[in-house]
C-alpha cells in the first residue's frame, strides 16, 4: 500500500489542474452549442430572408417595395412609431421621475401597471380597444354618433402599438435613476436652479444614455408589432395595413418573394436596432467615469 | 466583398423609400367603397376590382377606389360588428352575413332575396388535392378513412372552409349509409382521427400540405386547388373530384347602415350587381370559381367539370342547424375530437 501513500499527492496536483482545465473544455463545449444555437436559429433565418428576398432578383426585390400597398404600409408604420415613440418618451420619463424622486401611496400598483403591457398578450391589447371603441363597445355607439373612427383606423392601430409599447422607456429607466439617486438634483436645487433648469442640466443629461436605449426598444417593437396591431387594423389595403400585416399578407398570397422583400426592410431595421444598442451601449461606458465616482476594481 | 455591397444597396434603398414615403398624405373626396371579403379571394377580388371601375368610370364619370379587406370569414363578420365600415361583404357562408344582421342590424333581414340565386353570384365545390400521380390511389371519400392515409384540413372551429370539408365527408357518409346518422357520424370520426395537423385557415392548410410536404390529400375549395396549382404549377400536386361533393355558395351583401351613412349605396349595389355579369363572371371564372351564368360556365367546361353536388339546407337543413348541432362547443365535432380510436 505504499503506492497509494506516494501517489496521493501527485494524484491531488493531477486533480487541480484537471479542476481548471475541465472547465475550458465545458467552455469550449458550451461556446459550440451557443455558436451552433445562434447559427442556426438567428443567422441562418436572418440570412434566408434575404436569399428569399433577392431569389427573383433585384428588380422583383425593388418592385415589392415600390408598390403603393407597400408603401402605404411603410408610411402607416413610420407614422404609428412617431407618434407612439415621442409620446412614450415623454410618458417614461414622467414615470420613472415619479416613482424614483417622490414617495407616495399606490406607487407598488403604478410600477405594476407600467409593466402590465408586458404581462398580457398582444391580442389582448389590441381586444381591449375593440371593446372599447367598437361599435358594439363602451365607447362606440357615442363615438359612431359623432362620427369618429377609432378602431379598424389609423387612431385604433397608434392606440394599440402605444399601449404594447408602453413600458420600454420607464422600464429602462426606473433601475437607473434608483441608483443614481436624488442628491445631485436636491444639489442643483439648493443652489437656486428652477425645476426646469435641473431637469434639463442635471437629470436629463444623467439618463441620456439610458433613455435612447429605451427610446431604441420602443422604436423597433412599435415599428414590428403584428398581434395587438392585427386586431385592431381591419386589414384594409392601402390604409390600414403596417408593414408586419403586408408582410403576412404578401405570404398568403404566395409572393413570397415580395414577402421576404418586404420583411427584409424589418430586419434591416432590426440590424440598424442592434447597431444603435451597441453603439449607446458603447458611448454610455465611455461616459460613466464622467458622472460616477465608483472606486477602480469594483464590479 | 458582395455581401456587403447588398448590404449599402439595401441602407441607401431603406433611405430613399423613406423619402418617397414621407410626403404623400391620403387623399380625400375620392369615391371610395370597402369590400370586407374572406381570404381566398384575394386574386378574384384584385383584377374585378379594377374591371369595375373601368366601367363605372365610363357609366357614371365618377372615379371610384375599391379597397379590400381580407381575413377568416368569421373574424372578418365580426369586424364589420365591431365597426369595420364595409360598404360591401363577400364572405363565405350566409351564416355570417346572418351574423351581421343579427348584431345591430347593419344588414336588412332580407338580404338574401335581393340578389340572384341567393346572392351568391358564384359556387364552389370541396375537392381533393393529392401529390402528383396521386401514389395513394384516392379517389373518394372513403379512401380518406383508409388505414394510414394522413388528411390535411384547418380546423372547423376557425375555418368556414373546414366546416364545408367537414359537412361534404358526412354528407356523402348520408348517402353510402343510407341516412343513417350513427355511421355517418363513425365515418367523419374517422377521417378526423387522420388529421395530424389542424391549420387555423384554408390557405394555412394548403401551405402545411404544398410547401411543407405534410399528408397525403388536403380537403380545400376546388378555387383554392385550382389557385395552388395555378402557383405552384401542374408538376407537385393534382386535383381529384369525388363522387359527390357540397355546394358552396358565397354569398354577398351591401352593408344596408354604412353605405346609407356614406351615401354609396348606389355605387355600392352597382358593384354586387357587376359580378353577375358577363364580364364579372367571366373574372369570376379565371379565378377559379364556378361562374352561374351558363354560357360563361360552358366556356370554362373543361376547368369545371359537371359534379355530383348537394346543398347544406337538403341534406343538413341550413347553415343554423349544421351550426348548432356539429361546430358548437360540445358539439358533435368536438365530441368526435375526444373519441378515442376503435380498438
Amino acid at each position: 500500500m505504499s503506492t497509494l501513500a506516494a501517489g496521493l499527492p501527485a494524484r491531488t496536483t493531477r486533480q487541480v489542474r484537471l479542476a481548471t482545465r475541465e472547465p475550458i473544455l465545458l467552455r469550449a463545449g458550451v461556446a459550440i452549442v451557443a455558436i451552433g444555437f445562434l447559427m442556426l436559429f438567428l443567422i441562418v433565418p436572418l440570412v434566408a430572408i434575404f436569399v428569399e428576398a433577392l431569389s427573383s432578383g433585384l428588380g422583383v426585390y425593388l418592385a415589392a417595395l415600390r408598390e403603393p400597398d407597400a408603401r402605404s404600409a411603410i408610411r402607416l408604420t413610420l407614422l404609428t412609431a412617431a407618434i407612439a415613440v415621442p409620446l412614450n418618451m415623454v410618458f417614461g420619463v414622467a414615470a420613472a421621475w415619479a416613482v424614483t424622486r417622490f414617495d407616495f401611496r399606490g406607487k407598488g400598483i403604478l410600477i405594476t401597471l407600467i409593466d402590465m403591457p408586458f404581462a398580457v398578450s398582444p391580442v389582448i391589447s389590441g381586444l381591449i380597444y375593440v371593446l372599447l371603441f367598437g361599435l358594439h363597445g363602451w365607447l362606440g355607439p357615442w363615438l359612431k354618433a359623432q362620427d369618429i373612427q377609432i378602431i379598424f383606423a389609423v387612431p385604433g392601430i397608434v392606440l394599440a402599438t402605444i399601449f404594447v409599447t408602453f413600458p420600454f422607456v420607464a422600464r429602462e429607466l426606473i433601475p437607473l435613476m434608483q441608483s443614481q439617486g436624488a442628491e445631485e438634483e436636491e444639489s442643483a436645487l439648493v443652489l437656486g436652479a428652477s425645476g426646469w433648469q435641473t431637469f434639463l442640466r442635471v437629470t436629463l443629461p444623467n439618463i441620456k444614455w439610458a433613455l435612447l436605449y429605451g427610446v431604441i426598444l420602443c422604436n423597433a417593437r412599435a415599428m414590428g408589432e403584428f398581434g395587438a396591431v392585427s386586431v385592431v387594423s381591419g386589414h384594409i389595403r392601402g390604409l390600414t395595413n403596417t408593414v408586419p400585416l403586408h408582410v403576412e399578407i404578401l405570404y398568403n398570397e404566395y409572393n413570397f418573394a415580395a414577402a421576404f422583400a418586404v420583411a427584409s426592410i424589418l430586419t434591416l431595421l432590426a440590424l440598424l436596432t442592434l447597431v444603435a444598442r451597441s453603439l449607446v451601449e458603447w458611448k454610455s461606458r465611455r461616459a460613466v467615469p464622467k458622472h460616477a465616482t465608483l472606486p477602480e476594481g469594483e464590479p | 466583398m458582395k455581401s456587403s455591397t447588398t448590404a449599402i444597396g439595401q441602407v441607401a434603398l431603406l433611405a430613399c423609400i423613406l423619402v418617397t414615403a414621407l410626403p404623400t398624405s391620403i387623399q380625400a373626396g375620392e369615391l371610395t367603397i370597402l369590400n370586407v371579403s374572406y381570404d381566398p379571394t384575394r386574386e378574384l377580388y384584385q383584377e374585378f376590382n379594377t374591371a369595375f371601375a373601368e366601367t363605372w368610370k365610363q357609366s357614371s364619370g365618377q372615379t371610384v377606389t375599391v379597397r379590400q379587406s381580407h381575413g377568416g370569414a368569421a373574424k372578418q363578420a365580426r369586424a364589420v360588428i365591431d365597426g369595420l365600415e364595409a360598404d360591401v361583404v363577400t364572405l363565405a357562408l350566409a351564416y355570417d352575413i346572418d351574423e351581421i344582421h343579427r348584431h345591430g342590424e347593419l344588414i336588412a333581414r332580407d338580404w338574401q332575396s335581393r340578389l340572384p340565386n341567393n346572392s351568391s353570384p358564384y359556387t364552389s365545390t370541396i375537392v381533393f388535392l393529392v401529390r402528383k400521380g396521386n401514389p395513394r390511389g384516392i379517389h373518394d371519400w372513403d379512401d380518406l378513412a383508409r388505414p394510414g392515409i394522413s388528411v390535411i384540413t384547418p380546423n372547423p372551429k376557425t375555418s368556414g372552409g373546414a366546416r364545408w370539408n367537414y359537412l361534404a365527408a358526412w354528407g356523402f357518409a348520408l348517402r353510402t349509409f343510407d341516412n343513417d346518422d350513427a355511421k355517418a357520424k363513425a365515418f367523419v370520426g374517422e377521417i378526423i382521427r387522420h388529421v395530424p395537423v389542424w391549420d387555423s385557415g384554408a390557405r394555412g392548410a394548403t401551405t402545411t400540405f404544398v410547401q411543407r410536404g405534410i399528408g397525403d390529400v388536403l380537403l380545400t375549395w376546388e378555387n383554392e386547388a385550382l389557385l395552388a396549382i395555378e402557383k405552384i404549377g401542374n408538376d407537385r400536386v393534382e386535383i381529384i373530384r369525388p363522387s359527390v361533393s357540397i355546394l358552396a355558395e358565397p354569398p354577398v351583401a351591401v352593408v344596408d347602415k354604412v353605405v346609407d351613412a356614406r351615401g354609396t349605396r348606389e355605387v355600392a349595389t352597382a358593384y354586387l350587381k357587376f359580378l353577375y355579369s358577363n364580364a364579372g363572371q367571366e373574372i369570376v371564372a379565371r379565378h377559379h370559381y364556378r361562374p352561374r351564368t351558363t354560357e360563361i360556365l360552358a366556356k370554362y367546361k373543361n376547368k369545371f367539370p359537371p359534379m355530383r353536388l348537394f346543398t347544406i339546407d337538403e341534406v343538413f337543413g341550413g347553415w343554423d342547424k349544421a351550426q348548432a348541432r356539429h361546430f358548437a362547443d360540445g358539439g358533435v365535432f368536438d365530441q368526435l375530437l375526444r373519441t378515442p380510436p376503435a380498438p
